[in-house]
Parts: C-alpha cells; sequence; structure tokens
C-alpha cells in the first residue's frame, strides 16, 4: 500500500504549508489546538455553517489530500476516530441538561455521529462507494489502514481515501485532565487524510508495508510482532532507520515503550511526535504524516532528531498507551 | 471464488428475548416487545413507546457477572456475544479469566480452540451510543461543577471502551475493533469480520453490534420528529415513524477450516455484502435509494445472485416515511414486479440503531436454517400492495436459500448482507 | 413589536440559530428560505419549529404546514402575527 498524497491539519504549521514544519514549535500550555485554516476556499459556505471543529479539520485535509492525488471519486473512504463529534455531542447533552429533554433542535445531534466527517466527504464528492468508521480507541486510525490495506488486495488499482480526525473540547479536555492524561504534556487534536493505492503515483510519499495492532501485549509478544513485520519484508532491527515514537519521555505511558524502544531499538534515532502533535488517541496519523513526509523530501525538519539518522528507508511509527494499546506500522521509502 | 465464510454461532438480546431462543419463540408467536418506558428514566416515558431490554442494569449486571460501573451498552454486547462464541462451540484455554486454564498451568494450549485447531479470533462491535448511557447521568452534576460527577460514569464513554470491556471479559484478544456507522455499523461489523477471514488475518470473528436506549438518542431522535408516539408500522402506508430499541446481536464468523475442525454441520454462509453511500443528505434517504439500490446489488453480484434467487427481504423497514419510501423504492428499481418476500422485524424490537444489523443477522440465519419467515407486525395498507409479497404472519415451510438483511443509517451508510444456505 | 420589527428580528434569529452566513440586510423578506434562495432543507425546517416555540411561543398545529409557514420570512412574520398568544397582541 502506497501513500500517494497526505494532508494534515495540526497544532503546528502543517496544512498546506510551501515548507516542510519549517517554524515548528514546542507545544506549551496544557492545550495545543490546531491551526486552522481559512476554510471558504475549500468547502463550499453553504455547507460549512453546520460543521464543527472536527468535521472542517476533516473535510479540509481530506479534500486537500485528494487535490494532490487528482482524485475526485475514491473507491473507498475510511475514517478513524476515537471520540468522534465531541463538540455536538456535547451541546446536544449541555442542551439536553438544561432544557430538561425539552425543545432541543436535530443540528448538533445528527451532527454528532461518528460517522459524520466520512459521511460528510461522501456528501461533497457525490462518491457512492465504500464508506466506514472506526472508532477503537488508540487503535482507530490503525483499524482504518488495515481496512485500506484489505480494500486495496480485493480491489487492486483502487484509490482510497483513509484517515483520522478528533477534537478537543473544553468538556473533553475537563474530563481527560481529571483522569491524569495531560500531567506531562498538553492535549492535543488533529485531523490527517492520506490518498493510497497498490502503486505508488509519481508524487508518492512512502510505502506503508505493515501495520500491526496489540492489545495488552506481554513483552514476548510485542517481540514477536516486531519480528514478524521484519521478517515479512525481509527486515533486520538494524535496517531501521528512524522511530516515530508516540512516547513522550517521563510521560505516565513510558514503561509502556520500554520493550521496542529501549530493548530492541535501543539504538535507533526517534522522533517524539507528540511533542508536535499533543496527545491524542489518533495521533499516530500525524505521526504517519510526519514520517511519510521525511521519507518523501529525505529531510528531518531542523531540531525535530537529537542524532538524524544518515540514510532515511525505512521508519517505523510506534504507538503505546496506558489502556494497553500498542501499534506498529512499518514505512518504506519509494 | 472467494472462501466461504460460515456462520458458526448466534447471540441476541432485545426486547422480544434475552437469548436467541426467546427471540426467535418471540418472533414466531407474534409478540412485540415495544410498549412503555420502564427502565430509561426520561421525560418522555409517557409519550413514546420502546423496545427495552426487560431488564435493570443491576440485573444485567448479574448475568454478566460483572462488578462496578458498566454501560448497558456493555453488558448486553458481551450477553450476546458470549452466547455466540458458546453456540459456536469453541473453547478457550489458559484464559486469565479461565479456572481451569489458569490450574492447568503453563504447560497447555494458550488461546481459543476449534476442536484440536489453535484459532486466531477477533472481536469486531459495533456502537453508535457507546457508554452514553452513562455519560448522560455524569453531565448534569460536571455542568454544575467541572470537579464534580463520577469518572466512574464516563471511563466506558467511547465507544471503542465498550468493545475493550467484552472483548477482555470474553478472553479475545488477536484483533479488536469497533465500527460506528450509524445504523449501519453491525452489518459493517459482519462485513468486516468476513473479509478479515477471507484474507487471511482471522480463522474466526466474533461480529455484531450493541446498542443500549439512552436519552440521548431518544431526544435526538425527536428533534427530528420521527419518533411514534405508537407502535410503529414498517411499511406501511400510514406509517408515522420509528420506535427506539436496544438490544444486540453478534454472529460468529469461521474460516472453512475452522468449519471443519468444529465438527457441526455448516448450513449457512455469509455470501454477499456490500457497502455504499448515499451521498444525498445527513439524515435524509435519496427518493431514488441511491446507497440502498448500491448495497443490495452490490451485495448480490458478489453473491452470483439474480433477483428471482432471493427469497426473502429482512427490511431496515425503520416505519419513517422516508426510509421505507426509499427502500421500497430501490426494493422496485431491482426485482420489478417479482418482489421476493420481505418483513421488518423492528416492528418487534423496535430500531436498535448500531446493534440491528447483527440482530437481523442471526433473525435471518434462523429463517434460513429452519425455513421459516418471520412477519412484521400491524401492515394495515402496506407499502408494497402486491398481494402476497409482505410477510404479514408467521409462515412455515418457506422455500427460500438466500436473503438479504439490508441495514441503512445516517451519513448515507447503507450496508446490505447476504446469507445463504449451503 | 410591529411588523416590520418582526421582519428584522425574525432574519437575526435565523441568522443565529442556523449559522448562515449572510448579513439580515442580504435577506429579502419575500425571497424563498428554501432550496434555490437561501438554501435551506429539511433539518432546517425542524429548526425553525423550535425558534417559533422557544422566541414567539408559537407551536405549529402540525408538522406538515411547515412548507408553507417556511416559504420566506415574510410568512413567517405573517403566521406569527396571526397566531399570537392573546396576551401577547
Amino acid at each position: 500500500m502506497y501513500i500517494n498524497a497526505a494532508s494534515a491539519i495540526s497544532p503546528q504549521l502543517s496544512f498546506r504549508q510551501a515548507s516542510f514544519l519549517q517554524d515548528w514549535r514546542l507545544l506549551t500550555g496544557h492545550r495545543a489546538a490546531c491551526v486552522e485554516p481559512a476554510y471558504a476556499d475549500i468547502i463550499e459556505p453553504k455547507l460549512i455553517r453546520r460543521m464543527s471543529r472536527i468535521i472542517r479539520m476533516g473535510v479540509a485535509t481530506a479534500m486537500d489530500t485528494l487535490q494532490q492525488a487528482g482524485c475526485t471519486n475514491p473507491d473507498a473512504i475510511i475514517t478513524g476516530t476515537a471520540y468522534g463529534c465531541l463538540e455536538d455531542t456535547g451541546i446536544f447533552l449541555k442542551r439536553m441538561v438544561e432544557n430538561q429533554e425539552e425543545m432541543l433542535t436535530p443540528t448538533a445531534f445528527i451532527q454528532s455521529t461518528h460517522n459524520t466527517v466520512g459521511a460528510q466527504v461522501a456528501l461533497l464528492l457525490k462518491c457512492h462507494s465504500y464508506n466506514n468508521t472506526f472508532v477503537q480507541r488508540s487503535h482507530s486510525f490503525e483499524s482504518s489502514l488495515l481496512d485500506a490495506d484489505m480494500f486495496l488486495k480485493e480491489n487492486p488499482g483502487a484509490k482510497i481515501l483513509v484517515g483520522a480526525a478528533d477534537e478537543l473540547t473544553d468538556y473533553s479536555y475537563t474530563i481527560l485532565e481529571r483522569f491524569g492524561l495531560f500531567r506531562s504534556h498538553p492535549a492535543g487534536e488533529g485531523a490527517c487524510y492520506f490518498v493510497v493505492g497498490s502503486e505508488p503515483d509519481a508524487g508518492a510519499f512512502a510505502r506503508v508495508n505493515g501495520v500491526r495492532t496489540l492489545f495488552r501485549p506481554t513483552p514476548g509478544k510485542l517481540e514477536d510482532a516486531l519480528a514478524a513485520l521484519l521478517a515479512e519484508n525481509g527486515l533486520f532491527a538494524g535496517e531501521i532507520d528512524l522511530v516515530l515514537s508516540g512516547n513522550l519521555p517521563g510521560a505516565a505511558a513510558a514503561r509502556q515503550y520500554e520493550v521496542i524502544e529501549n530493548q530492541l531499538l535501543a539504538s535507533v534515532p526517534k522522533i517524539y511526535f507528540k511533542l508536535l502533535c499533543g496527545e491524542y488517541p489518533t495521533a499516530t496519523s500525524f505521526g504517519t504524516w510526519l514520517g511519510a513526509t521525511i521519507l518523501k523530501s529525505q529531510a528531518i525538519p531542523a531540531g525535530l532528531c537529537d542524532a538524524p539518522p544518515t540514510l532515511m528507508r525505512h521508519f517505523l511509527v510506534y504507538l503505546a498507551d496506558t489502556a494497553g494499546y500498542h501499534s506498529l506500522t512499518l514505512l518504506t521509502k519509494c | 471464488m472467494a472462501a466461504p465464510v460460515y456462520i458458526a454461532g448466534l447471540g441476541a438480546v432485545s426486547a422480544i428475548g434475552d437469548n436467541v431462543q426467546e427471540n426467535i419463540s418471540s418472533l414466531k408467536e407474534g409478540r412485540a416487545g415495544l410498549g412503555p418506558v420502564r427502565y430509561l428514566r426520561t421525560r418522555h416515558a409517557e409519550m413514546f413507546p420502546v423496545g427495552e431490554v426487560k431488564a435493570t442494569n443491576e440485573e444485567l449486571a448479574i448475568r454478566c457477572g460483572w462488578t462496578g460501573t458498566n454501560s448497558r451498552t456493555a453488558m448486553l454486547g458481551y450477553l450476546a456475544a458470549k452466547e455466540a462464541l458458546e453456540d459456536a462451540g469453541l473453547s478457550l484455554h489458559g484464559h486469565a479469566g479461565d479456572e481451569a486454564g489458569r490450574s492447568a498451568g503453563s504447560g497447555m494450549t494458550e488461546g481459543w480452540m476449534a476442536g484440536e485447531l489453535a484459532c486466531r479470533v477477533g472481536l469486531i462491535s459495533a456502537t453508535s451510543v457507546g457508554g452514553m448511557d452513562l455519560t448522560e447521568d455524569f453531565f448534569p452534576a460536571f455542568m454544575a461543577n467541572p470537579k464534580a460527577g463520577k469518572l466512574s460514569q464516563v471511563y466506558q464513554h467511547e465507544c471503542g471502551a465498550i468493545t475493550e470491556k467484552m472483548a477482555l471479559e470474553l478472553g479475545v484478544s488477536d484483533f479488536v475493533t469497533t465500527i460506528s456507522t450509524a445504523c449501519s455499523s453491525s452489518a459493517n461489523a459482519i462485513m468486516m469480520g468476513a473479509r478479515m477471514i477471507r484474507s487471511g488475518l482471522l480463522d474466526v470473528v466474533v461480529a455484531g453490534g450493541t446498542d443500549a436506549l439512552s436519552r440521548f438518542t431518544l431526544n435526538g431522535f425527536n428533534t427530528l420528529m420521527i419518533l411514534d408516539s405508537q407502535l410503529c408500522q414498517p411499511f406501511d402506508k400510514g406509517r408515522r415513524g420509528l420506535n427506539l430499541g436496544e438490544g444486540a446481536g453478534f454472529v460468529v464468523l469461521v474460516s472453512e477450516q475452522v468449519a471443519k475442525a468444529l465438527g457441526q454441520s455448516m448450513d449457512v454462509v455469509l455470501s454477499g455484502y456490500c457497502n455504499a453511500n448515499d451521498a444525498h443528505h445527513q439524515t435524509a434517504s435519496s427518493p431514488e435509494g441511491i446507497g440502498s439500490y448500491t448495497a443490495m446489488k452490490g451485495a448480490m453480484k458478489m453473491a452470483g445472485l439474480e433477483p428471482a434467487e432471493i427469497g426473502y427481504i429482512n427490511l431496515h423497514g425503520t416505519g419513517t416515511q422516508n426510509n421505507d419510501a426509499s427502500e421500497s423504492t430501490a426494493i422496485q428499481r431491482i426485482f420489478g414486479d417479482a418482489y421476493p418476500r420481505m418483513s421488518s422485524t423492528k416492528s418487534f424490537t423496535g430500531h436498535t440503531l448500531a446493534a440491528c444489523g447483527g440482530i437481523e443477522a442471526v433473525y435471518t440465519v434462523v429463517s434460513l436454517r429452519q425455513q421459516c419467515l418471520f412477519p412484521g407486525l400491524r401492515i394495515e395498507v402496506p407499502v408494497i400492495d402486491k398481494p402476497g409479497v409482505m410477510v404479514q404472519v408467521f409462515e412455515e415451510d418457506a422455500d427460500i436459500r438466500h436473503i438479504i438483511s439490508n441495514s441503512f443509517g445516517f451519513g448515507g451508510n447503507c450496508s446490505s448482507l447476504i446469507f445463504s444456505l449451503v | 413589536m410591529n411588523r416590520e420589527q418582526l421582519v428584522e428580528d425574525l432574519k437575526q434569529q435565523i441568522i443565529e440559530q442556523l449559522n448562515l452566513q449572510v448579513k439580515p440586510e442580504e435577506i429579502v423578506a419575500g425571497d424563498p428560505l428554501f432550496n434555490e434562495g437561501l438554501g435551506l432543507d429539511s433539518i432546517d425546517a425542524l429548526e425553525l419549529i423550535v425558534l417559533m416555540q422557544q422566541k414567539y411561543r408559537i407551536k405549529l398545529a402540525n408538522a406538515e404546514e411547515g412548507p408553507k409557514v417556511f416559504q420566506s420570512i415574510d410568512t413567517m412574520a405573517d403566521y406569527i402575527i396571526a397566531h399570537q398568544p392573546a396576551a401577547n397582541k
């Protein structure tokens, strides 16, 4: 599966930028909100009025990446979102409590459905293709990638729009903060979409050589999963040039990373992508965007990696969280 | 020809029964589960009939053997998925929750077995409300004071957290995911499961969906003015809207190799499926039924079936003006005047949202096995007025080999599944 | 509130409630609200029913009246004036 186009809205200047994260900044404060573009030239104003932030961000990145790929009618639209449309959910809940179940209006309710982003993209494109939405916490994006990969094997030559979106709201920040999720680093959010196909286009970013998801694995199972992923691609651990890690040194989840990062791939250079996008469950979509863009440009934005690798051929996007979700995504230069 | 995917186990909980057998008895006896709200706390309790699972959360927790705060969605899902796994006759060795496995020690094979065959087992569930039933209890206190409200009430808010809890309790760990495409969710979960088996990623998939009633959805559907204040009449010209229901339905999908290892007679396969999008409106279906037409056509093409070979359609049939008009138009476009038999079992269960595709898949498989047709209730003037098309009373000795089960949802998500006798 | 004020008020309320990306002066009171006009759809009609109830205390006798009442700002104003609760007249 090849990533032929990619688009990201994140807390960094990442959307439709001439230069690749040249002015990236370390996130400060407790909440990192996305840098949002002016949507008027991407989404028709008549349609935008009902869209909450996650829908705007999702639709904008979807449209942007389709445009890059020159694709107007994808054969599948697949979206991952852990939390879904939180803003609309919160609005409807609040009014329901305040108005004691009376005088409620439909817009927030219908836009709160988890499949709204994928549905709105289909509606804008008048696209009748396969349309699916995965909502498995930190595996929402990985489930989407697995679906896309399977779809390409079933339908070689297909062009697939696949991505993920999650938004941070006042309510979700307050609640997740009480769970202790943002003690060591800021809360984040973002939307990233990709166009993938079974063959690389002229401007292809990277090849996705495999995705593995594991839930509460033993160290042995993690080791096996990495070994199998590498073996499938005829690689050994020393050939991984860079790990794009969801780890944040000192964070609550840091010990979850122990096996892969400190034992199996200890000497491999790392980029901690959540330093750029903040903590959110579908952050691996940003990690994948970052990795794919580095592979395409063969350049790492200055200061992002302590010991940049000299060769950039095979990258591993690795995530582990406190709930026990682990994922491994192998990206290779085209 | 793609590898066959067999149905090895069934599980269902709904307003008309706590297990598959009870559900089927109700369908046969024409006993709907719709009525005034008894368990959900809502201001609209007198206003709208619903299809509730006849148990309190405490009773469900006892049935699950669970303690602590758990979403009704997770409990309903667990009960149906567990029934399906047990029905399939798979056995689990060495699971932390399994006394036999634990005492047998480390020498024993770990994981799921079909007879002597070790299997990779996945859980692909679906839900649209997730733990909203608890979140809406949390919110009043939280809105009054951001530091208030019990966090245990939002721990399972995410749809994925529901499936995670189910997977942990069931002992399924090779692959776990959740699909949320509104009312087509569990049809898509079953489709995803079949595809993962066909592509060799898994040997067994427990696939389906679960949704509990919540004030959020009841009020949401009320804002759309599509709730019927009387008992719903799907596919009747005088239909007024839908009744919401709740429940869970799961099927156990297995590869041919697992089917053989289980040693049962494997008589029903999932022969076709298609997911399409109506791309017409966020909530309303297109008048010409583009999405539902494409989904049914695509599923028939995959199964290699001509219209005349379809014996029965388990309709999405919610009972709203819009859905039933759109769905019947799509059916007419495919079948012309040569309609298959059809009915909407939502007249028994209510519309169980993300669970309906799973529950109705269970009914469909039983229809094929027992060669019987379950009715749609309360039809006075049928939308399709050709006599003998709508199934209005329970019928035995039906001669059917292929059934379409339709599930359509918000966001234009339309999915059709075809189950066939081998 | 006289009819002229009511029309202006309605424009404001509708823009706010439906998050329309237009200014009040761009809405012509006699122009159609749905389809080719402001491009409203069935969801907006449901929003307008609640708006009538909340802001003007007017409950549509039944939902089928919607298309007639919500043809334009003018028809909405007429309906409100004709159905105002006695105390507000």
